[in-house]
């Protein structure tokens, strides 16, 4: 499964770090619903089956919340289970699992076990799913203490955030993009970890700094363009982690920037970008010149027709729109 | 039923038994007290009348087949050997506590002794203990996992999903009922389409039967062999108790909705009472034998009381130690979340 460094895309770079651990480290073993026969609904685990056997890529019942439990608790015996939910809308029948065990076994057992275990799931909406099945719900994972939660989106982050994920000794959550499977970009090679807590730099800028995880990196980065044939400079960062968040590196930029707009798929309410805004207003109140923007999905079951889809997940003019008011300007054309 | 009952343990055994059932009645008569004395805060349940379910399950088991149990889980701890002193500073709150404090009563853990927990949400432990049976299997160790919950917890969907996945895949694993015909004050026939529950098991193919609870031989009989299943046939078996506890739900629970005649008929058949009768019977223990026991075990309730008592409390800048394995911010006042 090796493909030009260049153009590996978002799903095969997954494919290769579970690939790689699995050869680095036998403990590791694959479970889910439709990743070994079927090669995963979105062919993420294409060949791994035919590559390690039945014993180490098992194709579960559709029960998230036991195979999700059981992974755990292999887990607390000291295997690195990485559990693949078929798409985080199916996560919610497995909260229990994650909430009330997986994040708590360590601290609330006085640290005697710990749960290193990664449960993966693709998420987000932009396909007509409906409300169903279009769900981004990272802030309900970063809400908890005990998970890590990360967000990748590039190949090469799905790829060194994943391996970095099945190396940690905590459980980790990681939220794919169903809409990213198919980006192609370079990844790393098998030593190429990707540390959490350190936010990057997508796009350097003096105006405005947006913040931008998963899929809403690439509309924002679109935004960006947009802006800079309006004399707008914006910095677009990515956290790539929420548990842990790099605030130093997004109140840096803030302060150097003065403004900034939160962008997430997910909803307005308790969410991410309110989230992230509390902090950036915590760290960076007196260097702000405008109230912190955020944009977020339209507070709404997900629409089934295309044009309200459309209408309700954050697109690049939200993102322009959102800079400029900052700036007290307006959309020009 | 139960297949032929194996031979009645050694003399020894017998009377170990006896001992750990009676320091788990002591050990709990105590932990009430320290209740009512407001020492011991948030939710306390009592297995208090389910002593023989749980020392005969123990007692068939080896000392590493991983354990999981619910929020009523003093006597398992006990059982397994856990220091009563850390127990009992556990349920106080202290530092010495065996979880340092973090978990009281409803979150004993030993994992030296390979007992993996008490869990607080009903039915939510019996995956961790399909994954505890599944990491021996991955090992081919020959370990059994063993869980024990209540008949309440049974109506549970996940557990359903863990026979299918035991079965499924024949785990090593022994799912035991332990039916008290209660759960909080829901009596069985309100609760239950079938009063019977070992019969879910065996539609997912497992090996199952019921036994009487209150008789710590038969518990041990039956954990037997449903281990030997799971062990050497590498097969899931799941055993129903029926048991009965003698308190309420939890101490905040009067127990008034369960009839004083129905208690009276459960406290007649009290395992204890009826464990010392066989050994008298047999000749195993004497009067003075068992006074002396007893006696000998008041003393390590009261040794663990006063060592609880008297133990620190945890330094609350330790709140946010541990909340990871892998942390990168120790302050305790801060969120968890943001880098340092
Ligand atoms: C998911 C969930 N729902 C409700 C409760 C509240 N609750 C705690 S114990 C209990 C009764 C459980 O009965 P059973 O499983 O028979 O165990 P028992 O208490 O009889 O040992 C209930 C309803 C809970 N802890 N978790
Ligand atoms: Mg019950």
């Amino acid at each position: 499964m090796s493909t030009e460094p260049k153009d590996t895309t978002y799903r095969d770079a997954i494919n290769q770090a579970l690939r790689e651990e699995m050869l680095r480290d036998e403990s590791v073993f694959l479970m889910g619903e439709d990743i070994g026969h079927f090669e995963g609904a979105f062919k993420v685990t294409k060949g791994l089956l035919a590559e390690f056997g039945e014993a180490r890529v098992v194709d579960t019942p559709i029960t998230e919340a036991g195979f999700t439990g059981l992974g755990i608790g292999a887990a607390m015996a000291g295997l690195r289970p990485v559990i693949e939910i078929m798409t985080v809308n199916f996560a919610l029948v497995a909260m229990d699992q994650i909430v009330s065990n997986a994040s708590k076994i360590h601290y609330m057992f006085g640290g005697q076990v710990s749960v290193p275990m990664v449960i993966r799931m693709p998420g987000g909406a932009g396909h007509q799913l409906s409300a169903q099945h279009s769900h981004s719900l990272d802030a309900m994972f970063a809400h908890v203490p005990g998970l890590k939660v990360a967000v990748p989106a590039t190949p090469e982050d799905a790829k060194g955030l994943l391996k970095t994920a099945i190396r940690d000794d905590d459980p980790v959550i990681v939220l794919e993009s169903e809409g990213l499977y198919g980006k192609k970009g370079p990844v790393g090679g098998e030593d190429h970890l990707i540390p959490f807590g350190q936010a990057v730099v997508r796009r350097p800028g003096r105006d405005c700094t947006i913040v931008a995880h998963s899929r809403m990196v690439w509309v924002a980065l679109a935004a960006a363009e947009q802006l800079a044939a309006q004399g707008v400079e914006a910095e677009v960062i990515d956290p790539r982690t929420f548990r842990p968040l790099d605030l130093d590196t997004l109140a840096e930029s803030v302060r150097r920037t003065s403004r900034a707009v939160v962008v997430d798929e997910g909803w307005p309410e308790c969410g991410i970008a309110a989230g992230v805004a509390a902090h950036l207003y915590e760290a960076c109140f007196d260097w702000l010149d405008a109230p912190i923007g955020r944009v977020n999905s339209a507070d709404v079951p997900m629409p089934y027709a295309k044009n309200l889809e459309q209408a309700a997940i954050p697109q690049p003019d939200d993102v322009v729109r959102a800079v400029l008011a900052t700036m007290a300007r307006e959309v020009t054309r | 039923m139960s297949p032929s009952p194996p031979p009645v343990p050694p003399p020894d055994e017998m009377r170990e038994i006896f001992r750990t059932m009676t320091l788990i009645r002591r050990f709990e008569e105590r932990a009430s007290e320290e209740y009512m004395a407001g020492r011991i805060g948030g939710f306390l349940h009592l297995a208090i009348g389910e002593e023989a379910a749980i020392v005969g399950t123990v007692s068939a088991l080896r000392p590493d087949d991983p354990l999981t149990s619910t929020y009523r889980e003093h006597g398992q701890a006990l059982a397994r050997g856990s220091d009563p002193r850390a127990i009992m500073a556990e349920l106080l709150g202290r530092s010495t506590g065996i979880c340092g404090g973090r978990g009281g009563s409803m979150h004993l853990m030993d994992v030296g002794r390979a007992f993996y927990g008490g869990y607080g949400i009903v039915g939510g432990a019996v995956p961790l203990a399909l994954g505890l049976a599944w990491a021996a299997r991955y090992r081919e160790a020959d370990q059994v996992s063993v869980t024990m919950f209540g008949e309440g917890a049974a109506n549970q969907g996940v557990v359903s999903e863990c026979f299918n996945m035991a079965g499924l895949w024949d785990l090593p694993i022994v799912f035991l009922i332990l039916n008290n015909q209660y759960g909080m004050g829901t009596p069985v026939e309100r609760a239950a389409a079938v009063e019977d529950f070992y019969p879910r098991a065996a539609a997912y193919d497992i090996e199952s039967w019921k036994v009487d609870g209150m008789d710590v031989l038969a518990v041990r009989a039956a954990l037997s062999e449903a281990a030997r299943l799971a062990r050497e046939e590498r097969r899931p078996a799941c055993v129903e108790l029926l048991a009965y506890r003698y308190r309420g739900h939890s101490m905040s629970d009067p127990d008034t909705v369960r009839a004083a005649e129905e208690k009276e008929r459960w406290k007649a058949r009290d395992p204890l009472v009826t464990f010392e009768r066989v050994l008298l019977g047999e000749g195993i223990m004497d009067a003075d034998a068992i006074a002396a026991m007893q006696a000998e075990v008041d003393g390590v309730v009261d040794d663990a009381t006063t060592f609880a008592r008297e133990s620190a409390e945890v330094p609350v800048a330790e709140l946010a130690d541990g909340v990871y394995a892998q942390p990168w911010n120790d302050d305790p006042r801060g969120s968890a979340l943001v880098r340092p």
